[in-house]
């Protein structure tokens, strides 16, 4: 007779089968290094036995001679050891068995930390920027050597500003615009057409004071240059904004070109591809830093330095993105920033509240294009020189890449991440270490793969932190405590 | 009008006048003319596909229907030669004896619920889910902040006259979410309440706009029977102590019979029945068109159902 079915046992006795389920032995955190190390050896092996054929050996064709082979072992062994390394790390670390996931479970002393860090954060982000051109001074030993990292400062600093003003267009109220260079190109060529006029001058010489044009132009057109580029966000918004999603992209690429080519093509007015040059420099509120005696050095009994109008820039556009920043905090705390918010979390909804989504989104267009416009003016004044050429279709590529890198909406996210692609792109530049002989040699230029690793860094970073660098958003209003949002629930927009 | 009318003909808030609706050549609404009274719960109900968001649609401006006058009166009821003068005029609405009248196809969507004050929930809900609770309290309040302009210097530099203003909505806000027993959950993302929380706080976000007539589009659907029956004493509770009237579409029908003074039946786009609650319950069309009858039986049903 067969043996009776587990089933019909179960039945019976209206009871589960006992299972015995064999104790597992805990493995102690030793044992998986040992596995870690055969793998990573043998990774090394494989990569250096591929790469051997590859790139271990190199003909190289001198003139008209014969080709001569040139052994690169060296490089070879670098690679694979990068590979038997980088393995080992991530088998000890991320592909480790035992290995907790992160994020939900954080040691109380880390929460505790991290609640008394964060309100300093800010502060100690605006102090530690305050204090960059002196800190340069001081580490590169003298006025003249911080110039670099001075003019550094003020590139990084003018990226930080776009991406904050772009912010508002795109991380507030989601519509995504890819010609936001546009409008810093309006605010460049109005402040460089304004100060280079000719009658202009004219009348302020014969009306105000003579040379009161070249010393006060920039502060008079600095508010110009915003309120005109404001006005091209008004005028570009009004058609354009019935349009949604990748629509409204393509649309606003297009005018960002359009713009460029009318720079290029109105010639007698914009003197073409050529440029506008002889822009006055910037003044210390009509007091120039030239050497002369009523310079800005010989008023404050400093010997004179071309450094010394460096630093100001510094400080101008310093003030100009913390301008950005504050606006963007109160605009964000007023019901034209809920509305932004609320637009891009569901424009219906608005809609059926009352709010008049075409008003609402030309008010972010223009705020943001304004911040652009005060942006173009200051690049104008810094470099003295614009042409189309400095207003491409990469730039705004670049400032839309820092606003999704940071996390839309984050200020502190955006201002991470310019200073992560601006001075990380300017960086890679200096990897002289890959020139040596034993990697790439001396003719290898790492300035021209810098794109190239540019774009995996942020592959890499769109993998770790689909949300951008800061993926959570903080409410504008509490009642009992501030608590920040989730950026799963956050919404993108769709234009 | 004499007494024994109806009190939806005697004082309605809504007088939708012979609404037709075409997409091409569907017609999705057909000739349709109701009444919704003033302080009372209207239901709009019918079978799947009867057309009931499309009048809701027209209603709250998000289509413009293609024939028919949707009236909305303030105050009290407009005279028909008001109402006659309003449309004849072209103008969007007009002061009357006894307050204001609109015309809502007339009105673009956002000036619906601004001007005319008609707020609305949507059948798969619509909060801002990445906002706060509390956000999403007052962004519905942006109307009557904003009354100085949107870039109102006060609240632009922040001066106590702004503040002061602001406290005012964040209490309203409060008052709401009192109402709808969400006020510990204030500062949680809206995204993250459950679904009949969901609800509620739609309906809460309608209600801070402050509303003349509240259109809730299936409130209840998806709720169980004890949401259901909190949904039920939230809306009473609304037409009580706010003077909003309340059109709604519903499939339960025990919210429906519950606690509408007055249901409006649709069916293929046209009106079969209007009437009380009872009075519907037992209307022979309504009751083929929900239950399905013989042929013979609907046959009758129409004859003899009353023009």
């Amino acid at each position: 007779m067969a043996a009776p079915h587990a089933s019909d046992l179960w039945e019976d006795d209206d009871k589960a089968p006992q299972v015995t389920i064999p104790p597992v032995a805990p493995t102690p955190r030793e044992a998986a290094l040992l596995p870690a190390l055969k793998d990573a050896v043998a990774s090394g092996i494989i990569t250096g036995l591929l790469l051997l054929p590859l790139v271990g050996f190199r003909a190289t064709e001198s003139g008209s001679g014969p080709l001569t082979l040139t052994y690169r072992f060296g490089l070879v062994a670098v690679l694979a050891a990068v590979v038997a390394g980088l393995r080992l790390v991530l088998n000890l670390t991320v592909w480790h068995p035992d290995r907790r996931r992160a994020g939900k479970s954080s040691s109380p002393l880390a929460i505790r930390l991290r609640a008394g860090v964060a309100p300093l954060l800010k502060p100690a982000f605006f102090a530690l920027a305050l204090a960059y051109p002196f800190l340069a001074i001081l580490l590169s030993g003298g006025l003249s050597p911080s110039r670099y990292w001075v003019d550094l400062g003020i590139y990084i600093l003018t990226y930080v500003m776009l991406g904050w003003g772009l912010n508002i267009v795109v991380g507030l109220a989601g519509l995504l615009d890819l010609g936001y260079v546009a409008f810093y190109a309006v605010g460049a060529y109005t402040f460089a057409l304004l100060s280079t006029s000719v009658p202009l001058n004219a009348f302020f010489d014969a009306h105000v004071a003579e040379g009161f044009w070249a010393s006060w132009s920039f502060w008079v057109c600095l508010p110009v240059a915003g309120i005109l580029a404001g006005l091209w966000g008004v005028i570009l918004g009004f058609p354009v904004l019935r349009l949604r999603g990748d629509y409204l992209a393509i649309v606003t690429l297009a005018f960002g070109e359009i713009i460029r080519l009318v720079l290029i093509n109105w010639v007698s007015l914009t003197n073409g591809g050529a440029g506008i040059s002889s822009i006055p420099p910037v003044t210390f509120f009509g007091m120039s830093f030239d050497r002369d005696d009523t310079g800005f050095a010989a008023v404050f009994g400093l010997s004179f330095s071309p450094m010394h109008r460096m630093i100001f820039l510094y400080f101008i556009i310093l003030g100009l993105a913390a301008l950005t920043a504050l606006a963007t905090i109160r605009l964000r705390q007023m019901p034209v920033g809920r509305a932004w918010e609320a637009l891009r979390e569901d424009e219906i909804a608005c809609r059926s509240l009352g709010i008049n989504t075409t008003l609402t989104k030309l008010t972010a267009f223009a705020t943001g294009a304004m911040f652009g416009g005060f942006a173009g003016a200051f690049f104008a004044v810094r470099v003295r020189f614009v042409s189309p050429e400095s207003f491409t279709f990469m730039e705004s590529a670049v400032i839309l890449a820092i606003v999704v890198l940071g996390g839309m909406g984050s200020q502190m996210g955006v201002a991470a991440a310019a200073v992560l692609l601006i001075g990380g792109m300017e960086m890679l530049r200096n990897l002289t270490f890959l020139k040596s002989d034993f990697l790439f040699g001396s003719d290898f230029d790492p300035a021209l793969y810098r794109m190239l690793i540019f774009g995996f860094a942020m592959v890499a970073v769109m993998v770790w932190r689909p949300r951008g660098l800061v993926a959570t958003r903080m409410p504008t209003i509490f009642f009992k405590t501030r608590r920040a949002v989730s950026g799963s629930l956050v919404k993108e927009g769709h234009g | 009008m004499n007494a024994l009318a109806p009190h939806w003909d005697r004082d309605p808030i809504l007088k939708v006048d012979h609404l037709s609706m075409r997409f091409g050549g569907l017609v999705a609404v057909g000739d349709v003319t109701f009444r919704a009274g003033r302080g009372e719960v209207t239901a709009v109900i019918g079978p799947n596909g009867a057309g009931k968001t499309t009048v809701f649609n027209c209603i709250t401006g998000f289509y413009k229907p293609s024939t028919g006058r949707l009236a909305l009166m303030h105050g009290g009821p407009a005279s028909d030669d008001e109402l006659d003068a309003l449309t004849t005029g072209g103008l969007a609405w007009s002061r009357t004896v006894n307050g204001a009248t609109y015309l809502l196809e007339r009105l673009p969507d956002h000036k619906v619920s601004a001007r005319a004050k008609v707020a609305r929930t949507f059948q798969n809900i619509r909060l801002f889910s990445g906002m706060t609770v509390l956000e999403n309290l007052l962004v519905a309040q942006h109307m009557s902040l904003t009354q100085a302009g949107l870039l109102n210097p006060a609240a632009l530099f922040n001066l106590p006259s702004w503040r002061r203003q602001q406290k005012e909505a964040v209490e309203h806000a409060l008052y709401w979410l009192e109402r709808i027993h969400l006020t510990a959950r204030a500062d949680d993302p809206a995204g993250d309440l459950p679904y009949g929380d969901q609800r509620r706080l739609e309906i809460a976000r309608a209600m801070c706009t402050r509303p003349a007539l509240l259109c809730l589009d299936e409130p209840a659907a998806g709720l169980n029977p004890r949401e259901s029956a909190e949904l039920n004493a939230l809306l009473l509770g609304i037409r009580k102590d706010h003077q909003t009237s309340i059109l709604l579409i519903e499939h339960d029908m025990s919210v429906v019979m519950e606690i509408s003074d007055h249901v409006v039946v649709l069916e293929y786009g046209r009106k079969i029945a209007d009437g009380t609650p009872e009075a519907v319950r037992n209307d022979p069309k309504v009751i083929a068109s929900y239950l399905g009858v013989e042929d013979e039986a609907e046959a009758e049903a129409e004859m003899g159902a009353p023009a």
